[in-house]
């Protein structure tokens, strides 16, 4: 037991020691002139920090990692100038609240369906940002997003209100490569593994057919 | 199953039971017999024709409801089953029954008993069911809220029940919502995904969708414009009896005096103060509600004390104010839809939470996830479990006055953990990790030294810390040494689990008493003290940190023995059809058990989601802990029970 108040002086310690260590670590930092230092966010975040965790948002914001989730977007794909969404409907199955809404394109004439959604609507109000859809998503054609500041002004036009429509929700590949680097190196060697594949394929269907005719064949492989 | 239909309105009238009696041996002899465990093979060899075992389901059927108490008494008497884990109901409205449900356990380990009753549901929507269920209050202390759960959303009366009143929707609330036939308001369809989403989806508001009128029960009779809301009725009455002079026309709608919430009323009248009667030495008890919105109460809840002085003599509870109805969003849901919800639940823990429906759904598809996303669970589950108890430490000695001092230092480390969580699963509290067979995403090195980094150098050192600050604390000792005592006998029988029960001597802990996922493989201890107050449940929390921490060590070092990138069992799906049956799964969550009862109908959505919410039923043994402790007290024991209103009001 000891004496008492010697648990209480004991806790007094551990405040004082955290008191000194939000200076300390400061002044450690103004104090470093070898030129290279961390920025404060990143610094304050990691878990060697002693002293104060805080940041001062929103002058400084935390970088956030890549995996980092709000409200959906839709991929608009740069290279072929084309949605990359079929409106298949499997993210608006798979979203639990069911913020998803989309109209799929039908042809005029022969109300069949094409694959390309005409409108495209989430309602950020419902969305859970539980990720479901850009992860059951087969085309990857709808990632998460790292906005997340979407307050708006009443006299802001609508678009910029809870309700994403399309043209609100497309963003470019571009926009998807810089925030998720390792997800977009995955799409492009899946793409360029699928390309491989189908080239072996069409070279392997292309071959038979050579060796049966046994002429011609250099002309016929192209 | 036809036969069985009809038992409920046989059991109804047990003098009556002779019309079916014929039929039963054969639907008796045939399979379950398989599946009957010892106990329950003693069940109805000693209790004959009361107890029965339909053949698809898994448990057994107490036939004559009369027997009911007799039944229990004897299952936890003279086979052990002295708490019981979670009761609860559900609607099987084409056979026109509602069974309820009741798990037992032993509080030294194993799994629980399944024992069911039925009763008919009843043609009436409103009305509650025509029989009524013997209350197991005199058996299972624990039962209380649980079977006031089950009056308030399926309408079954509960015989002897001490105070059955609804305990989530208030009183007057119309109909039974988790009966089949009731509908939410905004109702849409029976179950997700709706048709109205693709391919012809244009956006509407559920407002917009779903004109008001239509949608909305009114009572008949019902006068919108002159109607008077009651919501408390009968919430005074049994906090009056036994107070003369309460009891005249003045108080007959049972709370006129109390004037609003937030309110102190005098309760005692002034000539029944039979101590003294000088005027200077008389003391008045009155009624004081606490909440629900308080910061001691946590969120919100509303404490409803009465006080003699400054002692509790009496203590109630209000809850619902966080009610959305949780199971009947779980039974709209697909089953892979219900795992982002279970983060909602107790929204500190929610990796906690999705580990445990998700081994529950899994133990019905029988599916079992690979090696490496074991691991990920574990890692996950107890880093929970520590940010969990940091977080109520710290908010402990808030209640105790020492305000956000050492919450926040606390609160400086969870953020950490949170980090960790918010990288490898993209968010910090709505984590969406854990899937069937699997989790949603491998560490990546990065991810791992960081877990590292915390699990062996920066929690261990900071555990240290803490009990350097409060531990031998002085005035902690003061303030929480003996105060809210509740002896082992008692938390069993008020199905107390968790952190409070093993501060009361109970070494049980479901990571032990019925292991699951990958826990048999760990060496950790299951901290135990025998105080019984708040001082011992803090004591307990901090230990069962460092085991957590010893925990997450091991996993981490054998984590690099399995393969990268091998999270998913079988191929990725979103439309899991889960085989007809039902189960009660569980795990150990910082708060206690956490269980699921599941019931499925061979469909893509859940036909029965309940959820067995420890913090829920903690509250139960509160007002034994509390009576005759001071106010301030009051707040400091709730404090020490750690609930989460999420999880408390689902």
């Amino acid at each position: 037991m000891g004496l008492l108040g010697t648990g209480i002086l004991k806790g007094l310690g551990v405040t004082l020691r955290h008191f000194i260590d939000t200076y300390a670590e400061d002044l450690k930092y103004m104090l470093n002139k070898s030129g290279v230092q961390q920025p404060r966010p990143l610094r304050r975040q990691s878990p060697k920090v002693r002293g104060l965790v805080t940041v001062e948002y929103p002058k400084e914001r935390l970088p956030l990692p890549e995996n980092f989730r709000y409200v959906p977007f839709l991929v608009y794909d740069t290279e072929k100038q084309d949605d990359k969404c079929t409106s298949c409907g499997i993210c608006a199955k798979v979203c639990p609240p069911q913020c998803i809404w989309i109209v799929r394109t039908e042809d005029p004439v022969t109300k069949r369906p094409i694959p390309q959604p005409k409108e495209f609507y989430i309602d950020t109000t419902i969305c859970m940002n539980c990720g479901y859809c850009a992860e059951f998503c087969p085309f990857d054609a709808i990632k998460m997003d790292h906005d997340y500041e979407l307050s708006y002004y009443p006299e802001q036009e609508p678009s910029a209100r809870l309700v994403h429509d399309k043209a609100r929700l497309t963003k470019p590949d571009t926009y998807h490569a810089s925030i998720h680097p390792t997800d977009w190196q995955r799409e492009l060697n899946e793409r360029a593994a699928e390309e491989a594949k189908k080239k072996a394929a069409a070279e392997a269907k292309a071959k038979p057919a050579v060796a049966g005719k046994h002429s011609e064949g250099n002309s016929a492989a192209q | 199953m036809s036969e069985e239909m009809t038992n409920p309105a046989a059991a109804a009238k047990p003098a009556a039971a002779a019309k079916p009696t014929p039929a039963k041996p054969a639907a008796q002899k045939a399979p379950p017999l398989a599946t009957l465990t010892p106990e329950l093979l003693q069940l109805q060899q000693h209790f004959g024709e009361a107890v029965i075992a339909p053949a698809p389901y898994v448990g057994v059927l107490v036939n004559d409801l009369g027997k009911l108490r007799e039944v229990m008494t004897y299952v936890r008497d003279q086979l052990g089953y002295d708490m019981l884990a979670n009761a609860t109901a559900v609607d099987y409205i084409k056979e026109g029954y509602i069974e309820v449900v009741y798990h037992p356990q032993r509080s030294r380990g194993g799994e629980p008993l399944t024992l069911k009753v039925r009763v008919p549901r009843g043609d009436d929507p409103v009305a509650p069911a025509p029989v009524a269920v013997p209350s197991l209050v005199p058996v299972y202390a624990g039962a209380e809220f649980q079977e006031r759960e089950i009056y308030d959303m399926f309408g079954v009366r509960f015989e002897g029940h001490p105070d059955l009143r609804r305990i989530l929707t208030w009183e007057g609330f119309y109909g039974w919502p988790l009966r089949k036939d009731w509908h939410e308001p905004y109702y849409e369809g029976d179950t997700k995904p709706f048709d109205s989403r693709w391919p012809g989806g244009h956006h509407q508001l559920a407002e917009e969708r779903v004109p008001w009128h239509d949608n909305v029960n009114y009572p008949p009779g019902f006068d919108p414009l002159n109607y008077q809301a009651n919501p408390d009725a009968g919430l005074y009455d049994t906090m009056r009896s036994g107070v003369p002079g309460l009891d005249d026309g003045s108080a007959s709608n049972g709370h006129a005096q109390v004037a609003g919430v937030g309110a102190a009323v005098s309760v005692l009248d002034r000539n029944s103060n039979l101590l003294v009667d000088e005027e200077e030495l008389r003391t008045d008890q009155i009624i004081v509600n606490m909440g629900p919105q308080h910061p001691s109460t946590h969120g919100v809840l509303r404490m409803v004390v009465k006080l003699d002085g400054e002692t509790v003599t009496d203590l109630k509870l209000v809850l619902g104010y966080l009610h959305r109805n949780h199971e009947k969003i779980g039974e709209r849901n697909t089953w892979l839809h219900n795992i982002p919800y279970t983060d909602r639940l107790d929204y500190i823990c929610g990796l906690a939470n999705e580990l445990g429906y998700v081994i529950t759904v899994e133990k019905m598809m029988g599916i079992k996830p690979p090696e490496r996303a074991e691991y990920l669970r574990v890692i996950m589950a107890e880093l929970t479990r520590i940010e969990s108890h940091f977080w109520a430490i710290g908010f402990l000695l808030n209640d105790l006055g020492a305000f956000y001092t050492p919450a926040l230092y606390f609160i400086t480390e969870r953020d950490l953990i949170l980090d960790l969580f918010e990288a490898v699963t993209g968010s910090r509290l709505m984590c969406n990790y854990m899937r069937f067979g699997g989790v949603s995403r491998d560490f990546t090195e990065d991810q791992i030294m960081r877990a590292r980094e915390l699990a062996f150098e920066r929690i261990p050192r900071k555990i240290d810390e803490l009990e350097q600050l409060l531990t031998d604390n002085e005035i902690i000792k003061a303030r929480t040494v003996g105060v809210g005592y509740l002896p082992a006998e008692r938390s069993i029988n008020y199905s107390l689990t968790g952190p409070c029960l093993r501060a009361a001597g109970v070494p049980y802990d479901i990571r032990r008493a019925d292991p699951y996922s990958i826990y048999d493989r760990f060496d950790f201890d299951i901290p135990v003290f025998y105080g019984a107050d708040v001082y011992d449940r803090y004591r307990v929390r901090v230990a069962e940190m460092r085991q957590s921490v010893r925990i997450v060590q091991q996993a981490l070092n054998q984590l690099d023995q399995t393969k990268p990138g091998d999270i998913q069992a079988g191929k990725k799906a979103y439309n899991h059809r889960v085989p007809a049956g039902q189960a009660y799964g569980r795990v150990e969550t910082p708060k206690g058990e956490l269980g699921f009862y599941l019931v499925s109908d061979g469909g893509q959505n859940p036909y029965r989601y309940h959820v067995r919410s420890s913090s829920f039923i903690n509250l139960n043994s509160l007002k034994e802990m509390v009576v005759g402790h001071k106010v301030a007290d009051a707040v400091v024991i709730l404090g020490s029970l750690d609930i989460v209103l999420g999880e408390v009001d689902r």
